[in-house]
């Protein structure tokens, strides 16, 4: 069995969406993952925030930002246990993010030292 | 209390100090030995008593008569290594210091050593329980193999193994350095809480028995709770949790031994002290920043102590499952979660998601697949029913899918 990290690229939801909107958001992403890993399939995963975070260029050249598009900023990540990348991708089609208009779910498979990677 | 009930008594309540003592002063290369002292005295104390009457002080007098047994022993073992092994002179003057203290003190710091040692990580959980319950609890073995469902032969075997292990994996009896407790406590709490659970929710008939299971696993978790060096977060946790799970125990089994479902539980019968005491070392365990298996579990527990069906107590519950799934995944946690989600979302949802969870060798899977079906789909529940029966290997637990099926319009 593969893992795979399941990347969110979406729109800073601080900026768009009322705390009492953020906190449903919240909940509904803690349902996803928690049947996720009712599944054990769910190995770890973190929200990154965009406060206290920095960018480090070429000549480590270091900048507030920009993280990136608006919508293809990276906001946090999960990583599943799957055995293709298609079961990855089904459990990425329920990850709430999707739901904004232009948001979307990268899904990597990770490599794992065996010499191929 | 008379001779014949105060032996039974005093073996429960002092053999394990006793033992922890001794092994202490031995080590466990001389651990059956640490045993064997401490089951003499005891049958000095049947012997005596019945002629001579039952002593003022009947735990000095068992005191005495193991510091003795043990200063023979130690003695005669001393000679023996001195005639043996001349060589071994200039060391053995501290092995020869054989004063046994069986102060309060000592008996305390020696049963979390103890504690420590035989909760090690090398050794298997199944051999950590055994001698848990032999050593730091003082159970027959008649009543281990009660609790295992199992036989006295195979109980003896399996001790004689973790003995084994013990002395090849030259396990020290003392405290974790500091640095080292929290890793350490990590095992004794997962013992701890395989002992409280084979209480709990073991299939022995025994009702006394289990409860005493889960009455020294909480005993030996305040024991650590009482120690400043391992009175941590997670072991108020644990010990909170098991407050709350055992508030229910008398309403749990009924005058004839049956289960009792939780919904059709007696709540007068629910223990309030100890739902009250679970609060107390709940909120004690919010000290730290860390948030442990146990802290959910307590948690979750709590809320099963409010029985009232409210939005607020199934959406925590719902939150409380998902956190701990993901730190510690069980089939019951999972199948606990979409019941939680059921509650929140509804049954056709819920559906959906316990679909996913293809745990087919579980009885309980097929159980709440059952109720989920209950009146959406009265074939599906009794199909599914009927395959929960065929997968349940007790009694208890057949009678309760019974019953379940018996309740379904026919």
């Amino acid at each position: 069995m593969d893992q795979f990290m399941l990347i969110f690229r979406h729109e800073d939801g601080t900026k768009i969406a009322s705390p009492e909107q953020m906190q449903i958001w919240m909940k509904h992403t803690m349902d996803w993952i928690g049947a996720i890993a009712a599944q054990n399939k769910y190995v770890g995963g973190n929200g990154l925030p965009f406060d206290n975070s920095k960018i480090v260029w070429h000549n480590n050249v270091v900048t507030n930002g920009p993280f990136g598009d608006v919508k293809e900023t990276v906001g946090g990540y999960i990583i599943v246990k799957a055995d293709s990348v298609d079961e990855a991708v089904e459990f990425a089609k329920g990850c709430p993010i999707l739901g904004g208009e232009g948001n979307s779910v990268e899904v990597r498979r990770i490599a794992t030292g065996d010499g191929v990677h | 209390m008379n001779n014949q009930d105060l032996i039974p008594h005093l073996f429960r309540e002092e053999y394990r100090k006793i033992v922890a003592v001794l092994c202490r002063r031995f080590g466990f290369e001389q651990m059956e030995t640490a045993e064997d002292i401490a089951s003499q005295t005891f049958l000095a104390a049947a012997q005596t008593w019945s002629l001579n009457g039952i002593p003022k002080n009947p735990v000095a007098w068992l005191y005495n008569v193991a510091k003795n047994n043990a200063k023979n022993y130690l003695q005669r073992d001393h000679l023996f290594t001195t005639k043996i092994a001349p060589e071994i002179k200039q060391t053995s003057t501290a092995a020869y210091e054989n004063e046994i203290d069986l102060s309060p003190q000592n008996i305390s710091d020696s049963q979390l050593q103890m504690m420590f040692a035989i909760c090690h990580p090398a050794i298997p959980p199944e051999a950590q329980v055994g001698l848990s319950l032999r050593i730091l609890c003082g159970f027959g073995i008649d009543e281990i193999a009660d609790a295992f469902l199992s036989n006295r032969e195979t109980i003896t075997k399996r001790l004689f193994r973790a003995r084994e292990k013990l002395r090849d994996a030259n396990i020290s009896i003392a405290l974790p350095p500091p640095a080292e407790i929290d890793n350490r406590l990590d095992t004794v709490l997962a013992t701890l809480y395989l002992l409280f659970s084979e209480g709990y929710y073991s299939a022995s008939q025994d009702t006394t028995l289990r409860r005493d299971l889960c009455l020294e696993a909480m005993r030996l978790c305040y024991m650590l709770v009482e120690n400043d060096a391992t009175n941590k977060p997670p072991v108020n946790a644990l010990l909170s949790l098991m407050c709350f799970h055992a508030s229910r125990f008398e309403a749990r089994i009924s005058e004839n031994g049956e289960q009792v479902l939780y919904n059709e539980q007696d709540t007068t019968l629910w223990n309030q002290d100890l739902i009250r005491k679970g609060a107390w070392y709940l909120k004690c365990a919010t000290t730290g920043d860390h948030i442990s298996r146990y802290h959910l579990e307590a948690s979750i527990a709590y809320w099963y102590t409010q029985k009232e069906d409210t939005t607020e107590k199934w959406d925590h519950m719902l939150q409380l499952h998902n956190r701990l799934l993901q730190i510690a995944y069980s089939p019951i946690a999972a199948l606990n979660r979409t019941y939680a989600f059921s509650k929140v979302y509804g049954k056709v949802s819920a559906i959906k998601e316990a679909e996913k969870l293809k745990l087919e060798g579980n009885h309980f899977y097929f159980t709440l697949l059952g109720e989920l079906y209950t009146g959406i789909d009265d074939i599906k529940t009794n199909n599914y029913y009927q395959q929960a029966l065929q997968l349940a290997k007790t009694h208890p637990e057949q009678q309760l899918i019974r019953k379940k099926i018996d309740q379904l319009p026919s």
